[in-house]
């Protein structure tokens, strides 16, 4: 009977886990020890709950915690599908490797108020693994203001004026497309009693157009910021004021995901394939994508602060995915949905190694980086990878994803996004692998020793970048990324067959 | 007794305060118990009319035994009851939370506080028991007469903006009285439930369309909606803590409850009430935007709450106007939410200024470090404010925007979208300072919170329980809502929501 209870339940479980944790770790104010052990296991049985969900959802069932009634006609409602479980694995996992890069990155640094930072990245997982499994509109769009809130004291943590102004910048952001959104979500509600989401959509035949455009803008309005589409990605190059943990797993996965992974629910199952290309709107997204694709990664070229460099190729990765969730085609799908996990490995292992370099050499811009790879081999080795595979080469885990983008912008009968693909690639060589030679080949005056990042620092960023090169040649290794991404692809495309199917 | 628990919810207070300033020569300890048990009398039988008007209909109480519409009527409908249970429930908390206050004050000082304090609970409680609408201005009178005076206790600003109160308080309750004379005039009822019998076939007449304006002007001021407002902010913020915590909570929300009792249960919504309720929909739009924009240029902390009060007010009455299931829901949520939120911010005010000193927003550098708690139940009640789930504040945006979109008044829409916005600004404004932000050193010699909490309690637990018990129930009432919907919310509507 308890064991049923907790079973079923796990996706409510796995939300709470870290609330719970952020709670406890409030409480143990002044104990860092004790806080950071309170972290430690929360995203250790936070993955677990998580990772016991993946046979389920493999043999595909699906598991759904009891609704919690929140308003007439909706509730609170988890459930785990395979696109909810990939980002939810996703994001718990990384976690677990974040965790142990956070302990070592804070303590290195001496803040010295790092009560609220645990607590607040315990709450700010919970919200991605909410908005993760979520089950209809409106618990997405609980979750997401969670998110939206949790993380601005992280943002703000160095408390300088610098950082307390780029919080602001982030809530104008933030809560501007919150309220945008939440119209959105009320007015699905109003069409559509529920909201739940379906493979598919559901709001085909519940809505035409004109007012259907509007709110799918609305949509594209409210989601576009945390996705950081163009024009409205420019609250992320600021927000690299935060520490680096912070910029690694919420600003390359969790937060920035959850927006890129919020237009994969809307397209995919809410709007549904057959709405989207009826009307024309599945391509006016895309061509948004591909502009912030290209005209993000140009702007990377400029950048010199590495930190903000990432940034701005975070910005322009992100729409990968958002290209894939707009052309809707089979091999889309799986290419936007396996880059969420992509660009996750490959981009954290960046954000690692530029926090681990700013650690030990106090060093944050890409002009002082030369000869810094003889001085911290295997750091610069884990950087050169994740560059590899962020341009796109095979065996790394970014070609995966692009190859199959590619193959779906041809499906979907556009090949000027394979351009705009191969353009991206160029581009994303163009501002890496300067650093990447300036590492190894840059001339310096100094003499450096071999002096690595202390060992909780280098050990995460090592597992990431090995991570990105398994999963660049065996796609589906250990938690079966690839195959949870081709299962929701064909529950969507499917249920658009049956869809047009019935109409004739 | 429990025959009478209608009547003893009024009773209680009135009786007692008349008692208090005989009792006050003897002991000035046992006036504050005396005073306590008072409005815990009233609390449990508002909780016991409640519950047995949920459970078997409605109850009338005929007031010394006379029936309507000859005798005065008490009706215990669930929405009345709900009324009292959350009037009599603030005024509990707060009576609690003004000990402290009073500990320096002569005796004779504390007699007057508690006897005004309960007179004031007692009209409260009347306007919202009562099935008579001349009672119910008798009430209201009660209750502003003791306001006026509570406001004016506070020292000498507070006595302008008492007396500004009451001019305009008064000539409120003038309009009021007016209104129902005329449907007294064609009618020949005061009682409500006789009066929505009597009407229908007058609805059109200059009399009822006179009444319903005088009604919505009269009472429009007395729950401050824009641009009636005018006395608001100065009564709010001059007043002192544990009577503004109180008055904040309920009182502008008995009146928006009288209004919404008056056009929807005695007039029905229909004929001239239907203009009204447009008109008033406009008006709180412009409120909304009013209110929020003057709060955003506030200094003071306190004023900068009474100008939010304004525009959340103005949310109430723009669910009334809306005039549907959804909007009617998420005022009457927005009642129970907004009380509960800005209860707590008051007292979180007042509490910061007891302790501190401070009511400037830009001296609220490191609040956090001193009084931690308090400020925690701040942030949740500033996210309530906001509207971010899942706070209750979110619950009752969610009913707004949704009955909104169902009368496809899209401007409202964006008017409670662009609310939030600026709400955000005002409240994390001061997150920002209370948290976020290095003290100036050494600035024209400033006093700033930076000194650590004292030892022990970071303020006195007669102060820091209500705070904490209105901070966790924002988190319970948001994530209950439903709870309150269905269990008590659909039996509060003129007609059946389901």
């Amino acid at each position: 009977m308890i064991v049923d209870f907790f079973l079923t339940n796990r996706p409510l479980w796995a939300v709470l886990i870290s609330l719970v944790a952020a709670g406890l770790i409030l409480l143990s104010d002044r104990r860092p020890n004790l806080r950071e052990t309170i972290t430690m296991l929360a995203a250790v049985g936070k993955f677990v709950i998580v990772l016991t969900m993946l046979p389920d959802v493999l043999a595909g069932q699906v598991v759904e915690s009891a609704p919690l009634k929140l308003a007439p006609g909706i509730s609170l409602h988890l459930r785990a599908d395979a696109l909810g479980l990939l980002f939810a694995l996703l994001s718990s996992g990384l976690w677990v490797v974040t965790s142990v890069y956070s302990i070592g990155y804070m303590r290195s640094m001496k803040y010295g108020h790092e009560t609220g930072y645990y607590a607040s990245f315990a709450v700010c997982l919970s919200a991605a693994v909410g908005i993760a499994l979520a089950a209809n509109l409106l618990t997405f769009f609980v979750f997401y203001e969670i998110l939206t809130i949790a993380t601005y004291p992280l943002v703000v943590h160095a408390r300088t004026p610098e950082a307390v102004s780029g919080g602001r910048k982030y809530l104008v952001y933030t809560l501007t497309a919150g309220q945008l959104l939440l119209i959105a979500v009320v007015w699905a509600q109003v069409v559509a009693p529920g909201a739940e989401f379906r493979p598919g959509g559901f709001l085909a035949g519940r809505i035409t157009p004109p007012a259907l455009d509007i709110m799918f803008i609305l949509f594209i309005l409210g989601l576009g910021v945390k996705a950081a589409i163009m024009p409205l990605h420019d609250w992320l190059p600021t927000a690299m004021v935060a520490p680096t943990p912070v910029s690694a797993l919420l600003h390359a996965v969790a937060v920035v995901k959850a927006g890129a992974f919020g237009f994969l629910r809307i397209t995919g199952y809410v709007f549904g394939p057959e709405l989207l290309k009826e009307t024309n709107l599945g391509s006016l997204l895309a061509w948004i994508a591909a502009l912030t694709i290209i005209v993000a990664s140009l702007r990377a070229l400029a950048e010199d602060n590495l930190k903000r460099r990432l940034a701005y190729s975070t910005v322009g990765q992100l729409s990968y995915v958002v290209l894939g969730a707009a052309l809707i085609t089979p091999m889309s799908l799986v290419g936007g949905m396996f880059h969420i996990v992509a660009h996750a490995f490959m981009k954290i292992t960046l954000f690692f190694c530029a926090g681990a370099i700013y650690v030990t050499t106090h060093k944050e811009n890409v002009s002082e980086m030369d000869g810094i790879g003889r001085q911290m081999p295997l750091t610069m080795g884990a950087f050169t990878l994740g560059s590899l595979g962020i341009v796109g080469m095979p065996f790394v885990v970014g070609f995966v994803s692009k190859w199959n983008l590619g193959l779906g912008a041809l499906q979907a009968g556009h090949p000027i996004f394979v351009a705009v693909l191969v353009a991206s690639a160029l581009l994303s060589t163009g501002y890496f692998f300067p650093i990447v030679y300036k590492a190894y080949f840059g001339q310096t005056r100094e003499t450096y020793s071999r002096h690595e990042a202390k060992p909780s620092l280098l050990y995460p960023l090592v597992l990431t970048a090995l991570v990105s090169l398994v999963l660049g040649i065996m796609p589906n290794f250990g938690l079966s990324f690839y195959q949870l991404a081709k299962m929701a692809a064909k529950s969507i495309i499917a249920s658009g067959m049956v869809l047009a199917g019935g109409g004739q | 007794m429990t025959a009478h628990l209608p009547a003893l919810i009024v009773i209680s207070p009135l009786a007692i305060a008349l008692l208090l300033p005989v009792l006050v020569r003897l002991s000035a300890e046992l006036v504050r118990v005396v005073a306590i048990t008072s409005a815990l009398i009233s609390f449990t039988s508002s909780i016991g009319a409640l519950k047995y008007a949920l459970a078997k209909g409605n109850w009338h109480y005929f007031f010394g035994g006379w029936p309507a519409p000859w005798g005065i009527e008490y009706v215990i409908d669930p929405l009345a009851g709900g009324m009292a249970v959350l009037v009599s429930f603030f005024s509990l908390l707060v009576i609690i939370y003004a000990g402290p206050y009073l500990v320096n004050k002569p005796a004779r000082e504390k007699g007057y506080f508690y006897t005004l304090y309960l007179l004031l609970t007692a009209g409260l409680l009347g306007i919202v028991v009562t099935g008579d609408v001349f009672n119910l201005y008798v009430f209201l009178e009660i209750s502003s007469l003791a306001a006026y005076a509570l406001i004016a206790s506070g020292g000498h600003r507070a006595t302008v903006a008492a007396f500004r109160y009451l001019l305009i308080g008064t000539a409120a309750a003038s309009f009021y009285l007016l209104g129902i004379g005329y449907l007294y005039a064609i009618t020949g009822s005061l009682n409500m439930a006789d009066l929505s019998e009597l009407l229908p076939p007058l609805m059109d007449s200059r009399a009822v369309v006179i009444a319903v304006a005088l009604i919505v002007i009269g009472l429009g001021i007395k729950m401050a909606l824009f641009p009636l407002h005018g006395w608001l902010p100065d009564a709010y913020s001059y007043a002192p803590a544990p009577v503004i915590g109180f008055i904040a909570a309920v009182m502008a929300k008995v009146s928006a409850y009288a209004l919404y009792r008056v056009l929807y249960f005695v007039l029905k919504a229909t004929g001239p009430v239907s203009l009204a309720l447009d008109v008033m929909g406009w008006m709180a739009a412009a409120g909304i935007l009013f209110g929020s924009i003057m709060a955003i240029l506030q200094r003071d902390f306190w004023r900068m709450l009474a100008y939010s009060s304004v525009a959340q007010m103005c949310y109430i009455a723009l669910g009334i106007s809306l005039a549907n299931t959804m909007g009617l829901f998420g005022a009457l949520l927005h009642i129970l939410n907004h009380a509960v939120t800005k209860g707590c911010l008051f007292l979180v005010a007042g509490s910061v200024n007891w302790q501190t000193g401070v009511r400037e927003i830009h001296r609220f550098v490191k609040m956090s470090r001193r009084m931690p708690l308090t400020m925690g139940a701040f942030i949740i009640a500033a996210l309530s404010m906001i509207g971010l789930p899942p706070t209750a504040g979110f619950f009752s945006k969610w009913y707004l925007v949704l009955g909104a979109i169902q009368s496809g008044a899209w401007a409202f829409v964006i008017v409670l979208a662009l609310s939030s916005l600026l709400t955000a600004v005002y409240f994390f404004r001061i997150i920002e300072h209370a948290y976020f932000k290095e003290p100036l050193k050494g600035k024209d010699g400033q006093r700033h919170a930076t000194e650590p909490a004292k030892e022990g309690w970071e303020l006195y637990p007669t102060m820091l329980v209500p705070i904490l018990i209105l901070g966790i129930g924002i988190l319970a009432l948001g994530i209950l809502s439903e709870q309150v919907i269905t269990h008590l919310l659909q039996f509060a509507l003129p007609w059946r929501a389901f």
